[in-house]
């Protein structure tokens, strides 16, 4: 799944980083401390997070993140938004809380990843 | 230049967290005690007791430099210091708009009182202190210069509210006078697995919250004599001040 279908499912606003739409999703992680998202976020997730501040770009950047997405309607700061497109990462948004999306995004990738697993469980019956 | 001692962060009666015994009267006695030159009041969010500090810290031969340890949006703890009572007061207006207002129940966070120097209560703050306002870090920053004030992010080692838990690490753009950092860590190991903040000024203080523990971490200052300039210009290493921890 791209980021651009991301924003189609979920209806997220594009703040910026327009570039980085079609990047693959890998997975998702839900933290507002940037110190833990450092720690344990890896490559193509997206980061779902109340933290506007532009240091979510360099962690974003840092960890090879397919894109932020603000909560609640926070908006980025304008030197997050410079550094998004800078770093081709968009930033997104949407009006829900961390919760809501959280719980959506999980679903959304788990049913995409669910499309290829009836393959693999019959080769379990079949062994 | 002579030697000064400094505790820069100190919590009263006024923060739920600080203990009952930590009236501005006593605090003083005990950084007497403790051969502490230079005090630094630092209540969340409230500077309310910088002034009967001030007094009392004239009185006994301590300076005494007021502020307060102020919680982002970001919930960074970050220590702002101000030169004089109307500087202060500006300040305090700007905490009073921000803080975003939330009932303190004492039973659960603890007393948030103001006193007088005979330790007799004149005043108890109802929103809560430990809460944020509704500023971001560098928002802050920008504040607390723009009053001339002193900016230094509290804590940076700790895992938890400090501007390297929150924000990851310390933003290239954040005008920061020096860094704090706990008495549970020394500058080489902390600078250890933080080398690009070498360039920085580092304090180390107490952050009492009882009596016992004011002292038990302090920075000396290499000043010609106590003042606010003298500890601004050590901060930023001007004209041969500088700041040498123990």
């Amino acid at each position: 799944m791209k980021v651009s279908d991301l924003v189609r499912e979920l209806g997220l606003r594009v703040y910026s980083g327009e570039k980085g739409l079609e990047k693959e999703i890998t997975g998702g992680y839900a933290s507002d401390l940037l110190s833990d998202v450092m720690g344990n976020a890896g490559d193509g997730m997206v980061w779902i997070t109340l933290q506007t501040h532009r240091n979510i770009m360099a962690i974003a950047s840092l960890k090879e993140l397919a894109a932020v997405v603000l909560v609640r309607g926070l908006k980025p700061d304008a030197d997050t938004v410079a550094s998004s497109d800078a770093e081709n990462i968009p930033v997104l948004g949407t009006q829900e809380r961390a919760f809501e999306l959280a719980g959506k995004l999980y679903a959304l990738l788990n049913d995409k990843l669910g499309e290829n697993e009836p393959a693999s469980h019959n080769n379990e019956k079949g062994n | 230049m002579k030697d000064f001692r400094a505790d820069l962060h100190i919590h009263s009666v006024l923060s739920p967290c600080g203990d009952l015994d930590m009236s501005p009267r006593r605090i003083i006695e005990k950084a007497v005690e403790m051969k502490i030159d230079i005090l630094g009041i630092t209540d969340h969010n409230s500077t309310r007791h910088g002034p009967l500090m001030r007094r009392l810290g004239n009185e006994k031969g301590l300076f005494v430099i007021t502020g307060a340890e102020v919680t982002s949006r970001e919930e960074v703890h970050c220590l702002a210091f101000f030169e004089n009572d109307i500087r202060l007061s500006l300040f305090q207006d700007y905490l009073d708009e921000w803080l975003i207002p939330f009932p303190n129940d004492p039973d659960r966070f603890g007393h948030q009182v103001v006193v007088d120097e005979n330790d007799m209560i004149i005043d108890e703050v109802g929103n809560l202190l430990i809460y944020s306002i509704d500023r971001s870090v560098g928002q802050i920053e920008k504040a607390v210069h723009e009053l001339n004030g002193i900016f230094i992010p509290a804590h940076v080692n700790r895992q938890r509210n400090s501007i390297i838990s929150q924000l990851g690490f310390v933003p290239g753009d954040i005008n920061a006078d020096a860094l704090e950092i706990s008495r549970h860590t020394g500058k080489d190991e902390f600078l250890g697995s933080n080398a690009y903040l070498t360039d920085y000024t580092f304090i180390q203080s107490s952050d009492a919250h009882f009596p016992g523990d004011i002292g038990r971490a302090y920075s000396v200052l290499k000043l010609q004599e106590a003042s606010f300039g003298e500890i601004k210009k050590a901060l930023l290493k001007q004209e041969g001040r500088e700041v040498v921890l123990p």
